[in-house]
């Protein structure tokens, strides 16, 4: 089934290009970070994680956020979506492989990553976060390998599947919630140290994610025969609806606790990312752009005119991605370093070299769904007439709200 | 079979180039002699003799060096008595240099014929000044 | 055929899950076997500094100066990369709960010298992916350079900023090398470590040694005739952050 990757028009290869000369950039930009260390990063003895763990919590969340089509399909048995299951599970492994990427190229030593399996250190939520991406990998790819060439033999999934499938779902929460552990469980930075990060990070992810399916169904729709159907895309909809609401209402729920119980240690966090702290407001800007974008995506998506309108759903999820993206991608790790542990605000933002070598990964994560979605789509082409899609569509009408 | 021809060709080509450097060094004679590692002594301290036999050295000091290095580090245990009743402080720096103290002669000498990179034990652990 | 595939998997997996096993259940993280001293019970290394005595020499930098150069730590010229094992620090940077505007001026204005805690819950250890950092059974939080992937996790884990992280090649930045002690390689998180490899030899840390006011004192709190259960005995002392539950073992007369 893979070969179907090697077969495609121009556009294909052309875009197929495109990908490689980013990851062959940024390719370069990592050796140079391999020969001269994380020098070439703008982190600090202060800031010590940034830009790179900031992704790998986002991918994180967009790797989980499959569980949002597989359980209605599979537990609700949701029809609506048995088209998109595959889509959100080939979205979830070039996630999780970019998640360890961007572990990988954040490593001092990469070359002992092996280390982490030699000397098994269980206390350690790393381990577990390991554990626990890997095991997803294995999942997912399995399952979706299954699924899609089963469709291509016109037959139901084998039998034996649907236990990985069960298993799945609870698999993908933990994913994010061991995330969530890594940093809410260290006293030493009580901007994380809080009961509400895992969810939150759920809630973001369980938004941030099928707004992000939605936007991808709405691109190959122009650029293949592939269509989700309206229901699907409405069903999405309304779940990206719900997460973003309880996402921003833990948000708040955190700023309340924050600032009414006053305690500095905690709010200096919260003043550094929205007014700015001892001078430095590098992240204020960008930390009310997110704020505005969740204001209009809540807008637009609890409003059901707009969000039963395609292009005003389109915005909305665009707006929905961003602002999480910002909130997760760029403000969540480096303000849990800032102020550091004497109080100092050091400044952190990625430099050239950092942002390269970060190209370099969501290249190698947009080839890898390139070639799976171009699978799905080449198995579909031969498998099911064009208009498909549309019939399914009539079959199942799905009560909307 | 199709493309029998382009195929064993293919094949063919890979075999020379896989194996060039093997042709290369034995047209320029490079691998042709042997390694002749030379102890250079700084300072004896009253031990004319190693830690362990010269043929165990020789075949296994990398698994000495390294059982070292996890007794001193994860144990603290620092004290090695050797076969013969000497009692020496393991260390690399300060008990094998002090014998073998010139290291392009006697380390780099077989590394380098074997292609060994024991640039991890060097980058940290400090070489004896060389004194010619 | 002996062996068939099924049977070969079977075994396979179940060696695997033994040895896994033996790992897990083997290895006690953070775990205290008592030594006996010859004195009391457990040996347990902590330090005093008595910041009286310290401020009495103010700009005096020699703990700092002796342990970077016996420790081989670079001078890497940018505050942002800086490697440090023992350094001054402002009083409010280091006892941000004890701290209040009208102090006296004496305490606020004059500087601690902050290292690592050792503490005896040290959340470092607990957080390290590798087992690369550990509590050895006399307390001292040791670092296993051969080990440690980089990630960075016990510097966020740590609540006094004790830790660094080797940035670039530290090798060009040291400038008088000591050959008894080796340097770090790029990517590695480093900190002070009690002087272990002095301790072996009988000697007390370096910076107690060499401190012109003899403001550090060295030695083994769980016994209670040790110099410094005796000086803790008489004289009020405060730790950093003791509200994190860490027990950080460096103790300061105020």
């Amino acid at each position: 089934m893979l070969e179907k990757a090697l077969t495609g028009d121009k556009r294909y290869w052309g875009w197929i290009a495109f990908v490689l000369i980013m990851i062959g950039a940024g390719a370069i930009a990592y050796l140079r970070q391999l020969d001269q260390g994380l020098t070439v990063t703008g982190l600090s003895r202060d800031v010590s994680w940034g830009f790179y763990i900031a992704q790998f919590t986002f991918l994180v969340g967009v790797a989980a956020s499959a569980v949002m089509v597989v359980l209605p399909y599979y537990l609700h048995n949701f029809k609506a979506f048995s088209k998109l299951t595959i889509l959100g599970e080939f979205l979830a492994v070039p996630s999780v492989i970019m998640c360890m990427l961007f572990i990988v190229v954040d490593m001092g030593q990469p070359f002992r990553v092996q280390n982490v399996m030699l000397y098994p250190s269980l206390n350690s939520p790393m381990f577990w976060d390991m554990m626990s991406l890997s095991g997803y990998l294995f999942l997912i790819v399995v399952i979706g390998y299954m699924v899609l060439s089963s469709e291509k033999k016109g037959i139901a999934p084998p039998k034996w599947l649907k236990p990985f499938i069960i298993i799945s779902i609870p698999w993908a929460i933990s994913i994010h919630t061991v995330t969530a552990f890594l940093y809410s469980g260290l006293s030493a930075r009580p901007f994380w140290m809080t009961a509400v990060l895992a969810p939150r990070f759920l809630a973001s992810a369980f938004a941030a994610g099928p707004a992000l399916l939605i936007l991808i169904i709405f691109l190959m729709r122009k650029l293949t025969r592939f269509d989700a159907g309206k229901d699907a895309i409405q069903k999405l909809a309304v779940i990206a609806t719900y997460a973003m609401c309880i996402n921003v209402f833990l948000v708040l729920m955190e700023v309340f606790t924050t600032f009414y119980s006053g305690m500095p240690e905690h709010m200096h966090h919260f003043e550094f990312l929205y007014v700015g702290l001892h001078g430095n407001n590098t992240l204020v800007p960008w930390m009310w752009f997110s704020s505005a974008l969740a204001v209009v995506a809540l807008v637009l998506l609890l409003t059901p005119k707009f969000r039963k309108t395609e292009v005003m759903l389109g915005f909305a999820c665009i707006a929905v991605f961003v602002s999480i993206w910002i909130d997760k991608g760029l403000g969540m790790i480096v303000a849990g370093f800032t102020p550091s542990q004497m109080g100092e605000v050091v400044d952190y933002w990625p430099t050239l070299n950092e942002f390269m070598v970060s190209i370099m990964v969501w290249g190698i994560g947009l080839l890898i769904m390139s070639l799976l979605y171009k699978i799905i789509f080449t198995v579909r082409g031969e498998t099911e007439p064009i208009v498909a899609a549309k019939e399914d569509k009539k079959e199942l009408t799905v009560p909307s709200n | 079979m199709y493309d029998t021809g382009k195929i064993i060709l293919g094949i063919l080509i890979f075999l020379v180039l896989a194996t060039s450097p093997f042709w290369y060094s034995k047209a320029t004679g490079q691998a042709d002699y042997l390694p002749d590692p030379v102890i250079l002594t700084k300072d004896m301290p009253g031990k004319d003799v190693c830690v362990m036999p010269t043929d165990y050295m020789r075949s296994s000091h990398m698994d000495l060096l390294n059982d070292w290095r996890n007794s001193v580090v994860r144990d603290g245990e620092r004290k090695f008595v050797s076969p013969n009743g000497h009692e020496y402080k393991k260390s690399l720096s300060n008990t094998c240099m002090n014998c073998h103290s010139n290291k392009a002669e006697f380390c780099d000498k077989c590394h380098n014929y074997m292609a060994v990179d024991d640039q991890t034990c060097w980058s940290c652990h400090v070489e004896p000044k060389e004194e010619l | 055929m002996g062996i068939d595939r099924r049977k070969f998997l079977t075994i396979a997996g179940l060696t695997t899950l033994t040895t896994l096993g033996k790992t897990v259940l083997g290895s006690s993280p953070a775990g205290h076997d008592p030594i006996e001293t010859g004195s009391q019970a457990v040996k347990r290394l902590a330090m005093v500094i008595d910041m009286v005595k310290c401020r009495q020499n103010e700009g005096c930098t020699e703990c700092t100066k002796i342990c970077h150069k016996i420790h081989n730590v670079p001078d890497i010229g940018n505050a942002k990369e800086e490697i440090k094992w023992i350094w001054k620090e402002n009083f409010e940077a280091a006892f941000p709960n004890q701290h209040h505007d009208l102090l006296e001026d004496n305490i606020k204005n004059s500087p601690a010298v902050v290292l690592c805690n050792h503490c005896d819950v040290p959340p470092c250890v607990k957080v390290c992916p590798t087992g690369s950092t550990w509590q050895r059974e006399d307390g001292i939080i040791m670092m296993d350079m051969h080990r440690c992937i980089g990630c960075r996790y016990c510097v966020a884990g740590c609540p006094y900023g004790s830790r660094s992280f080797n940035f670039r090649d530290p090798r060009p930045h040291i400038d008088e090398m000591n050959p008894e002690y080796p340097t770090r390689s790029k990517g590695v998180v480093e900190k002070c470590n009690f002087c272990a490899e002095r301790l072996v030899d009988g000697l007390l840390p370096a910076c107690v040694d060499i401190c012109p006011e003899k403001a550090l004192t060295f030695g083994n709190i769980n016994d209670p005739e040790s110099e410094i259960r005796q000086i803790l005995k008489s004289r009020h002392s405060i730790r950093r952050k003791p509200i994190l539950g860490t027990n950080p073992q460096i103790y300061y007369l105020v």
